[in-house]
């Protein structure tokens, strides 16, 4: 058990962190979970917020595969996530909103190679009814209407900024929030009659809240990159779940959760 | 001038843990300190926007420290003093604020004075007054958060204030306003002050509450705590530089007060 432990995390080291030659996922036999040594122990994945619904249940599927196998998450902002592994979190996996907070951790040499995994865009999400009558971007502009946006200092603000740009949208705002999801829940409470997310936020709030998805949102696709660390306590399970989210299984939980293909 | 001499020697078994506590609260503001980026300290302070934040911050948090002197040294008085049934419950329930998470805090303020919420819907609908992203928002966040601070302090400053006082101003044909006036608020007045301090202080730091119900925006609704967490997401080293500012801006402000109001009482 040990040796093969042992073995595994040699194929890491000397793999790096593309922890799968087919990132397509196509290969669902080789690279779904099923293969490879039955695994134990504790896996901690450190994941951005906008995965927690996918990924949980993905973990779950992995310790269905491996019953003495505990999958354990920490959700939050990846920038929070970049901060705390660089602190020393012991964390073997790290699945982050973009490349800006993988570069923080691989930049300090705790990992290497991170693989893409899924692409999100944004959105306009609306509460359910549009009582704003907002139909497209430039509603953004429109100054009765109570308007929220990320502040420019957090990826989907820095994508909304760009998408104004290409759409030559004056904004006008009334909140920079401080991620997606709280955006979405002023959304969701009403208090906002739009607001710029993600797609999988809309998909996530259920029926509260309609998704508006707009042709501009191609200028700012947001790539999530996935990626098992250097100094993972358990390297054989952080290769195992990096193959999983890369693998057919994996792709489609996501694109159900309103994610799109790399 | 009570106890001059025992001021000077610490019991050994309170020496251990208060010097343990010294180090527990310190220094984490040592770590600011040493990897505070002092070259680039000039350009965080000068950073447009920095100067609005701070000065909302200040102004919001005093207008919301007012408030609760106005609205909690009465509700104090009703909890310490008054034979009202319920009072037990009622200050766990005016103390809620102190142990709901204030993102919490600030969801349940849209519930009531948001747009949609059971009195913002009226306002909003025959005055066409929205107070969510409005600096009015933060001013009530602040409050909501801080004002149990000041009602504690002062309550428990009349609980130990010698109620015979009060008696006395009675019985010499005070009326109970004039009583509480003349003679309970004297006594007190040291708490009142705590109590004030610690509900600004609470209030120039709070961020949950007024990101959720205020939101963030430049020069409305953007506190410094505000500030400083986007900053992070950012530039670590500015939202050191930036903290390190509202920390000393506020160390200042304590000083000076409590060199000004609780001279007298805390030489």
């Amino acid at each position: 058990m040990r040796a093969r432990l042992a073995a595994a995390a040699v194929l890491l080291i000397v793999s790096g962190c593309g922890a799968s030659d087919a990132p397509d996922g196509g290969d669902g036999r080789l690279s779904d979970g099923t293969s490879g040594p039955a695994l134990s122990g504790t896996l901690t994945v450190f994941a951005a917020a906008s995965l927690t619904d996918v990924f949980t249940d993905l973990g779950d599927q992995l310790m269905e595969l491996h019953p003495s196998l505990a999958v354990r998450f920490n959700f939050a902002g990846s920038s929070a996530l970049a901060t705390q592994i660089t602190q020393g979190a012991p964390a073997d996996v790290f699945a982050s909103a973009n490349a800006a907070q993988m570069a923080v951790v691989t930049d300090a040499g705790m990992a290497q190679n991170p693989t893409v995994f899924a692409g999100n865009v944004l959105e306009i999400a609306v509460p359910a009814g549009n009582p704003g009558g907002v139909d497209g971007l430039a509603d953004f502009a429109r100054d009765e209407l109570a308007l929220a946006i990320c502040a420019p200092d957090v990826p989907c603000g820095a994508a909304a900024e760009q998408v104004f740009d290409s759409a030559g949208v004056a904004a006008a705002p009334d909140t920079l929030e401080e991620d997606a999801r709280a955006a979405l829940t002023k959304v969701e409470l009403g208090e906002v009659d739009a607001a710029l997310v993600y797609a999988s936020d809309v998909v996530s709030a259920g029926d509260a809240v309609e998704g508006i998805p707009f042709p501009e949102a191609e200028n700012a696709v947001n790539a999530y990159p996935v990626c098992a660390l250097a100094d993972a306590p358990n390297p054989g399970a952080a290769r195992a779940f990096v193959d999983l989210v890369l693998s057919g299984v994996g792709q489609a939980a996501l694109g159900d959760a309103g994610f799109r293909a790399p | 001038m009570r106890g001059a001499r025992s001021r000077t020697r610490v019991p050994a078994p309170l020496l251990v843990p208060a010097a343990l506590a010294v180090a527990f609260l310190v220094l984490p503001l040592v770590g600011l300190l040493v990897r505070a980026p002092w070259s680039s300290l000039g350009p965080a302070l000068t950073t447009p926007g920095v100067g609005q934040a701070l000065r909302l911050s200040l102004v919001s948090a005093t207008l919301a420290t007012l408030v609760s002197v106005l609205l909690g040294v009465p509700l104090a008085w009703v909890l310490a003093r008054s034979a009202a049934r319920g009072r037990t419950l009622l200050r766990a329930l005016v103390t809620v604020p102190l142990v709901l998470p204030p993102v919490v805090g600030g969801v349940a303020l849209f519930l009531v004075l948001g747009r949609q919420g059971v009195v913002g819907r009226w306002l909003f609908e025959a005055f066409d007054l929205t107070i969510p992203f409005t600096t009015t928002a933060v001013v009530i966040a602040e409050t909501f958060v801080a004002m149990p601070f000041l009602v504690i302090s002062v309550e428990g400053a009349l609980r130990a204030a010698d109620a015979r006082f009060e008696d006395v101003a009675a019985t010499l044909g005070a009326d109970r306003w004039t009583t509480f006036r003349r003679v309970t608020l004297p006594l007190v007045a040291p708490g009142v002050g705590a109590g004030a301090v610690l509900c600004w202080a609470r209030a120039l730091g709070e961020f949950g509450a007024t990101i959720t119900f205020a939101g963030n925006f430049p020069g409305t609704t953007q506190t410094m705590p505000l500030a400083v967490y986007l900053a992070l997401q950012r530039d670590p080293e500015a939202a050191i530089a930036l903290s390190l500012v509202l920390l000393a801006v506020s160390l200042a402000t304590l000083l000076l007060l409590r060199g000004r109001w609780l001279g007298r009482a805390a030489p």
